[in-house]
């Protein structure tokens, strides 16, 4: 009796165990079902390149590329800013830091990573798009760069994390053999910590990344969502994620709005698919 | 009367060769000691028996070992080792109170009164020679005990599953010279119900108190033998320096 | 000349400064909404429903919905969560489908949470017909924070040491009896740190519920699992994009009432991750 109860329990772990890859194949697979129909008005290089984004008018245009280069420029900026800020605030928790103020520092941290992406959202509108406004003296400040400056704020708990991580994974050995030849610190670290943690770096990067592409709410609060070809950070942009979050609650099931939806859930999941197992490479070569 | 029936006995951890054809038998009531220098096997010899080594990843074994005449292999895992108890080098208690520590076993076999608990944890606290030391606390947490109760609560919990064979390994190498007394003492009254296997690092402990002697050198057994003929004279000379303290 | 002392002052004077660049924002945002959002909390304001097109009144049912939805998505995600953990700590053998499950999950936990919502939206209003209701948002919100779960509890897990796993071994104890007596008892503060964590992140999430159960105005509080509901963050969303002329005090409050909310279950978190470490008895 006891032993069928035990092999019940340890087919459950069993299951339980496989359950994450079986979200995963549902999750794409239900992206799938209700995404590829669009291709049957679309052709999928029309889709991803088409410069119009109409869809509901008649006949709907679904070209999502002004959405992929919102996107891509809210990321990029975000990329510009979050990247050195991240790290070097890593290396200053890491390795300068006295150990008071690197308690303070990381629970700052987790706080900011904790706070919700939409609460988020609502201190940009209030704070941010006002100063971008009145800074760059525009006529709006819901722009690609209040999206850039929020989100590469919001990338920071990843990308400082994990850098932090890399960093003292790096063997004790190293930093004391080039300090012992007489190194400063500062050299130290620059010449021998961040080149040792240069995948575990590169990994928290990705991933701050692939958090940046992701994020929907804040984005979606602050960048205007002009789904027209942007030309320059001082301008509104709407990116893939802000297009799904703006208009599924409108879209009819089964229509083609709908399905082009879809498609775009399908296109962010492929992209923060290759990053996370991109950055779990880099992430496992170091060991 | 045998115990166990060892032949022919090679075990591999990945590409290290840990036991070499290893070939011993093993008495009822009877303390069996077990020396040899750091990697001469005689722990993996030891975990073959209640076989623990087969949760080690890369684990690959050859050869018969017999238990009361019958393969250990053909025994379930959890049948075997209630019969074969264990005590491990460093006082191991588990995070539970003294009482929970030496019930633990019990319970796993299926015991739920109170009452017959209560019977076993006090004979088994009685055997290891701890019950007057902690009668009066034994709800306390078993991390309260000091290094030596510690080893006496990890022998009666063994006990505690009434084995037939108990396997120490190293059992006193954290203890203090007074604490090691208490166990031996408790080790040398045990014998008269159970079949012992003491592994040790301390040469003169396997002399005070192994009826026989077993002397390992890297996977081998090298010679076994009444003790005070191994003290006295060894037959192999490798024995004999080990134990005068030559190398190891 | 170049001055080595010099160069590192200078270069840890930026470190610094890139750190403050990050620290003080955080500060300042929480300063921000407490100091803007606390006078517009009374009682009323937690115990009413919105009035006159959520431009006065409480936000009542919001909080009420994030409480359900919180707990729908704990009851799917902790058992499911919980043995995938001890599949992986006390299961798993080192080949290829652990591989493959840790990168499952390594991806389930980059998934854009606005994909989850798609996903929530065509599995379990759609196909499975339970349309926009508590039931298609807890299960959604279940599974996106079922990588929190996992990983938390199986750091949990992995730091009972595995000595207590041997002993119960040599007593006889069989698998499931060591990890149901011995391991996971031992893990229980850290798989409710990560459970607290994930239930913080859930309620604060808006884009998996968008599509999946959240009413834009539903002023009384829901019936059933089939039932549409109001959620704090939809409801902050809400009143600070779609709804013209709200008072900025009341977006301040529900901002403030959803960061407290929050942010107490991340203190629960850390406090109970503190005390764990103090008591800790090996």
């Amino acid at each position: 009796m006891r032993k069928f109860k035990e092999y019940i329990i340890e087919k459950l772990i069993l299951a339980s165990g496989l359950a994450s890859i079986f979200f995963v194949i549902v999750i794409f697979l239900f992206l799938l079902k209700e995404g590829l129909a669009v291709f049957k008005i679309v052709t999928p290089a029309n889709f991803l390149f088409g410069k119009n984004w109409y869809p509901i008018s008649e006949p709907p245009q679904l070209g999502i590329f002004p959405l992929i280069l919102g996107s891509l420029l809210v990321t990029l900026g975000a990329a510009i800013i979050s990247v050195p800020i991240g790290i070097a605030c890593a290396v200053y928790i890491a390795e300068v830091a006295p150990v008071r103020t690197k308690e303070i520092l990381k629970a700052s941290i987790e706080l900011l990573a904790a706070i919700p992406s939409v609460v988020l959202g609502f201190i940009g509108m209030v704070t941010l798009v006002p100063w971008v406004k009145s800074i760059f003296k525009l006529p709006t400040g819901l722009t690609a760069l209040s999206g850039s400056i929020m989100l590469a704020f919001m990338a920071m708990p990843t990308i400082v994390s994990i850098a932090e991580d890399a960093l003292y994974s790096v063997p004790r050995s190293h930093k004391e053999g080039a300090l012992a030849l007489g190194a400063t610190h500062w050299q130290t670290i620059y010449r021998v910590l961040l080149p040792a943690a240069s995948s575990g770096i590169l990994a928290a990067v990705m991933l701050g990344i692939g958090r940046v592409i992701g994020e929907t709410m804040a984005v979606m609060m602050i960048t205007g969502n002009a789904a027209l070809m942007p030309h320059s950070f001082l301008q509104p942009v709407r990116t893939l994620t802000a297009t799904i979050a703006a208009e599924m609650g409108e879209a009819v099931v089964g229509s083609e709005h709908y399905f082009a939806l879809f498609a775009i859930g399908i296109v962010l999941f492929v992209i923060s698919f290759a990053i996370n197992i991109t950055a779990d490479l880099f992430l496992h070569r170091k060991r | 009367m045998v115990k166990f029936n060892i032949e022919g006995l090679n075990i591999w951890f990945g590409q290290i060769h840990s036991i070499k054809e290893l070939r011993m038998e093993i008495y009822a009531n009877e303390i069996l000691s077990v020396i040899g220098p750091a990697n001469s096997g005689k722990t993996t010899f030891l975990r073959m028996l209640n076989r623990l080594n087969e949760l080690e990843m890369n684990f690959s074994m050859k050869g018969k070992v017999e238990f009361d005449g019958q393969g250990i292999f053909t025994f379930d895992t959890e049948v075997l080792r209630k019969k074969i108890g264990m005590v491990f080098a460093l006082p191991l208690p588990l995070p539970l109170s003294i009482f929970g520590n030496v019930a633990y076993g019990a319970r796993m076999h299926g015991v739920r009164q109170k009452k017959k608990l209560e019977d076993i944890v006090e004979k088994a606290l009685q055997e290891a020679y701890l019950w007057d030391e902690v009668k009066d606390r034994l709800g306390a947490s078993a991390f309260k005990l000091s290094g030596g109760q510690q080893q006496r609560l990890c022998i009666a919990r063994t006990l505690a599953v009434e084995p037939e064979v108990i396997l120490f390994d190293e059992p006193c190498s954290g203890l203090d010279p007074i604490s090691t007394a208490k166990v031996e003492e408790a080790m040398r009254k045990l014998k008269q119900h159970y079949s012992l296997v003491l592994v040790t690092n301390n040469v003169k402990q396997a002399a005070r108190v192994g009826d026989r002697t077993a002397f390992f050198l890297s996977g081998e057994l090298v010679e076994i033998d009444k003790t005070e003929k191994i003290f006295t004279m060894p037959s192999d000379t490798r024995t004999d320096e080990y134990i005068r303290g030559k190398f190891g | 000349m170049r001055n080595p002392q010099r160069t590192e002052k200078i270069a840890f004077f930026f470190l610094f400064l890139a750190t403050l660049v990050i620290a003080l924002p955080v500060g300042l945002v929480v300063i921000i909404i407490i100091s803007k959002g606390l006078p517009a909390i009374n009682w009323q304001f937690l115990s009413d429903i919105p009035r006159q097109g959520m431009r006065s009144g409480g936000i009542f049912p919001a909080i009420m919905g994030t409480v359900y939805l919180v707990t729908g998505a704990i009851i799917f995600a902790l058992p499911i969560g919980l043995l995938a953990a001890v599949y992986l700590s006390e299961y798993a053998k080192d080949n290829l489908l652990t591989r493959v499950i840790k990168l499952a999950i390594v991806n389930l936990a980059g998934v854009p949470s606005v994909v989850y919502g798609l996903f929530g939206l065509a599995l379990f209003v759609v196909f499975f017909k339970f349309g926009a209701s508590i039931l298609s948002g807890s299960l959604t919100l279940g599974i996106m924070i079922l990588p929190i779960i996992i990983t938390a509890s199986r750091e949990a897990l992995e730091s009972v040491p595995y000595s207590f796993r041997e002993v119960s071994y040599s007593l006889g104890a069989s698998k499931w009896q060591t990890i149901r007596h011995i391991v996971l008892p031992n893990a229980i503060p850290g798989i409710l740190t990560g459970t607290i964590l994930g239930l913080g992140r859930a309620a604060g999430e808006t884009a998996p519920i968008l599509f999946t159960v959240a009413a834009f105005y539903l002023p009384q509080l829901p019936k059933s699992i089939f039932d549409q509901a109001m959620a704090l963050p939809y409801h902050l969303y809400v009143i600070s994009t779609q709804v013209p002329n709200v008072d900025e005090k009341i977006r301040y409050a529900t901002a403030l009432v959803l960061l407290v909310l929050v942010l107490c279950m991340n203190l629960v978190a850390i406090l109970i991750r503190y005390q764990f470490r103090k008591r800790k008895k090996w």
